[in-house]
Formats: structure tokens, sequence, C-alpha cells
């Protein structure tokens, strides 16, 4: 009987799957027929349709042209992530132990995530100069504080008695941190990595589309200066599906520590 | 209460103290004034220039574009969100789109944008619906899913006609879900606009920035900073104040 019930139940859970299958690759079609109703409507002069980037993409990573660009993205994304993780972890531990400075802090912060940063673009150019130091100080500045908040907000939910137990134990801070903080908080550090992760790679993409000589927003930007739509148009797919691709992997990821904590 | 005040006076010395310190770095050359400016010298630069009126016609372009798209955010994302909730089969296909979709810097697609419908206000509002739109759709969602379902019943009883459900019973449930939806559709559609005037554009308060720095002309640039990040904080503060009391007037019943 209870096998039976079992059978039943896995093959409605195999034609829901079926279902959900089909539905997504209608909407993917459906996508693609869309930009290629763009495509065509323009005549191309705008965006080049779904076929023409792809054959265009494929001569384009031939070239060692784009790899030099997309390694400048990628070298000053990375530093850019690294640095506002590291930085928003520590500073959202530390704002989340000691409550009364998270109180003060958070505001502030929150504040700061809801300004038009590229108003400060500037600044960062005026005080890093034109290059990479610039790119990655803006990359972090878009990054640390979505970072620092997903972690503070975990600290501070957490249950009172493990930082009680850090406590008797005689846990030095750093090691308080380390063995029961972050393990503790690890499904929200992973949501503010997620969301750190797209956030900086917005930021230094930003910082190349205003005055910069290197890397991909310099080449989407440059594309559409010398009216080379599919270049332009290739270097955007190649944006769009590695941050979808990042961020399903970090969801992945997120699901995963969740379950272990449970 | 008074942890509150406390938090707050502490939290308004920490301010005042990083703009003192910026003061006197600049005044006494720790800090390059051709970087930055000495604060009082931005406020007072910021009062010429929005006081000499030759900055009206950007702000009425820069506000009424933000606008726009922000009033268009909020009806498409709310419809689009009403829609697919009404069917259990689109919410499967939309939900991993709308997860993934907040990943992708929608910023790139302005220079299509501009390609696509020219120079001026369009790209602009499109760009500021396409970033802010998915929030209130994520919202408007979650919002319709914490109507809990003994409110429609009860409406059922009443004999309510579905506007009347609507406008009594299904808004009133899911406002607060719907604010912080409306909110960062505020923040993006701010963001989005002037991101985009800055980048490129001909018009408008984010290009008056860009063009300042081109020429040089830091007091300018700083003054129109600050002026451009004073409004950003006093829109967002206000619907923060507002959402706040809400919620207060919720929880007191």
């Amino acid at each position: 009987m209870s096998d039976f019930a079992f059978e039943d139940a896995s093959s409605r859970r195999t034609s829901r799957g079926r279902i959900r299958t089909f539905d997504a690759a209608v909407l993917v079609l459906l996508m693609l027929a869309i930009w290629q109703a763009i495509g065509s409507w323009t005549h191309g002069v705008a965006v080049s349709p779904p076929l023409q980037t792809l054959l265009y993409l494929f001569d384009l990573v031939r070239t060692g042209m784009f790899w030099q660009h997309a390694a400048a993205t990628l070298a000053a994304f990375l530093l850019a992530f690294v640095l506002s993780a590291l930085i928003g972890l520590a500073l959202g531990l530390i704002f989340g132990v000691r409550r009364f400075a998270g109180e003060v802090a958070e505001p502030i912060l929150a504040g700061f995530y809801t300004i038009p940063k590229v108003t400060l673009y500037p600044v960062v150019l005026l005080i890093f100069g034109l290059g990479m130091s610039a790119k990655v100080a803006f990359g972090v500045m878009h990054g640390l504080v979505p970072m620092t908040l997903f972690t503070l907000g975990a600290v501070r939910t957490l249950p009172p008695v493990l930082i009680r137990t850090a406590r008797v134990m005689r846990l030095s801070p750093a090691r308080t941190m380390l063995w029961v903080l972050v393990p503790a908080c690890l499904p929200e550090i992973v949501n503010g990595l997620r969301i750190s992760f797209s956030l900086t790679f917005l930021g230094v993409l930003i910082g190349e589309m205003f005055s910069s000589q290197r890397g991909l927003g310099f080449l989407l930007v440059n594309g559409m200066a010398q009216h080379n739509v599919p270049l332009s148009t290739a270097v955007v797919t190649v944006i769009v599906v590695v941050s979808i691709a990042a961020n399903s992997m970090m969801l992945r990821l997120r699901g995963r520590t969740a379950h272990r904590s449970n | 209460m008074t942890r509150r005040r406390a938090v707050l006076l502490v939290r308004i010395a920490v301010l005042a103290g990083l703009t003192a310190t910026l003061e006197i770095c600049c005044r006494t050359g720790l800090i390059d004034p051709l970087i930055v400016i000495p604060p009082s010298e931005m406020v007072a630069s910021m009062i010429d220039r929005v006081g000499s009126g030759e900055l009206d016609e950007s702000i009425v372009n820069t506000f009424s574009t933000i606008a726009l798209a922000f009033v268009l955010a909020i009806g498409c994302g709310t419809l689009a969100g009403a829609l697919v909730h009404r069917s259990s089969r689109l919410r499967d296909v939309v939900d991993p789109l709308l997860a993934s979709y907040y990943s992708v810097p929608t910023f790139i697609f302005y220079p299509l944008l501009v390609a696509l419908l020219g120079l001026g206000k369009a790209p602009l509002v499109v760009l500021g619906v396409l970033s802010g739109a998915p929030a209130v759709m994520i919202s408007t969602l979650s919002g319709l899913d914490s109507v809990s379902p003994v409110l429609l019943k009860l409406a059922r009883v009443h004999r309510l006609s579905p506007a009347r459900t609507l406008w009594w019973i299904v808004l009133p449930a899911a406002l607060p879900r719907l604010f912080s939806g409306f909110k960062l559709a505020l923040s993006y559609a701010l963001i989005g606009v002037i991101a985009g005037e800055f980048i490129l554009s001909g018009t408008g308060l984010g290009f008056a920035i860009s063009f300042a720095y081109q020429s040089f002309d830091n007091r300018a640039m700083y003054g129109l900073m600050l002026f451009v990040l004073l409004i950003a904080v006093t829109a967002n503060g206000i619907l923060y104040v507002w959402e706040g009391r809400l919620a207060r007037r919720r929880s007191t019943g």
C-alpha cells in the first residue's frame, strides 16, 4: 500500500517536472523570439539577432583582444569581490556582536546602499586615478555594504546561547567568529556573497563604461560608439550569461549550506 | 526609548565627526583640495548652483524622468505580479527567472536601449522600469501570498464584489510587502536614471556632474553631487519612516 502511494507520488512529481522543463523551454524560445523580433524590427542597428550574435561571439572568443579585456575585468572584479567579502564579513560580525555599534551603523549603511553611487565615481577617479585601482574601489563600494548588512542581520538573529557558550568556553574573539559565528550564519553569509557578487560586478562594469580603456564595460561602450552592433550585443550576452550562471551556482550552494545547518 | 535616543545621538555624532574630520583635513592641506574640497565649500557651491537657476531645467528633467520610471515600474510590476499569482504553472516558470534576474547588471542594457530608442528620456525611463519592475513584481507576489485565506473567505461570506475584495481586503493585507517593493523601485529608478545620465546623455543632473568632472570644475561637481545625494537620501528616508509608521500602526492594531 505504502509502496503504491510512493510510486504514485514520484510519478506525479516527474510529470510535474516534465511540465516545468517544457515551460522553461517555451520561455527560452519566447525570449529568443523577442530578441530576434527586436533585432529584425530595427534591421540590426541597435541589437543584432541571436544567431548572428552567436556567430560573431564564436569569432570574438578566438581573438586575443577579447581575452585581454575579459582578463582586465576579471582581475578587477576578483580583487574587488575578495576585498568586499572579507571586509564586509568582518564588519558584519563586529557590528552584529556589538549591538550598540550595530544599531548606530545600520541605517548609515542602509542609506549608503540606496544612494546612486555613480555620482561618487568622479571622486573615486580623483583619488585613485584612472586605471585598475579605481575600478576595484568602485566595485568594493557596491559590494561591501550588502555583505556587511547580510552578515549583521544573521548574527543579530542568532540564538544568544551560542555567543554565551563561546564566552563560557573562553574562546578568543577571533576563534568565536571562526568557530561559532561563521558556521552558524553560513546560509546568510552565502546569500550576502551572492548579492555582493552581482553588485561588485555591476560596480566594476560601470567603472569601465565611464572613462576606461580596458575591460568588458569599455568594449561594450566602444562597440556602441563605433556602431559595431554585433560586438556590443555579444558583450552584453556574455555578461548576462556569466552573471546568471554565477548566481544560480551560489543559490545552489546556499541550498546545500541551509540543509547542513538544519 | 532612551536607548533609541542614545543610538540616534551617537549616529549623529559619528556623522558630524566624520564631516568635521574631512573639513579639517582639507583645510590643513592633508587632503589635496584638487581632489576633495571641504564640506563647507560643497554646501556653498550647492547653494550657488541651485540658487542661480541654471540647473532648473536639469532638475525638472531628471526628476520627471525618475517619477515616470517609478510610476511605470510600480504599475507594470504590480500588474505582472498579480497576473502571475493567479496561475501556479506560470509562477513555476517565472520564479527562477526573477531570482536570477536580480543578478544581471541591468545597467549594461543601457547602451543598447540608447541605440534602440535614441538619446533622451525614453531609454532612461525604460532602464528605470527594467531595474525597478521585477522588484515590485517579487514584492507583489510575496504580498499576495501573505494574505491569509481566512480573509478571502470572509470577503466571500460578505459577498463582496471582486473590486471591493481587492480594495478592502487584499490591498490592506498585502500593503507592507508591497511597500518594500515600492521602496526598492524608487531607489532603483533613481540609481538607473542618474547612472544613465552620467554615462551617456545630454541632459539632467547626472550629465551635469559628469560634465563638471570632465571640465575639471571640482567645485561645481561636488556641489551637484551633494545635491543629488541629499535628495536621494531624503526620498528614501521619507519612505523608510513611512514604512516604519505603517508597520507600527499594524502592530498596535
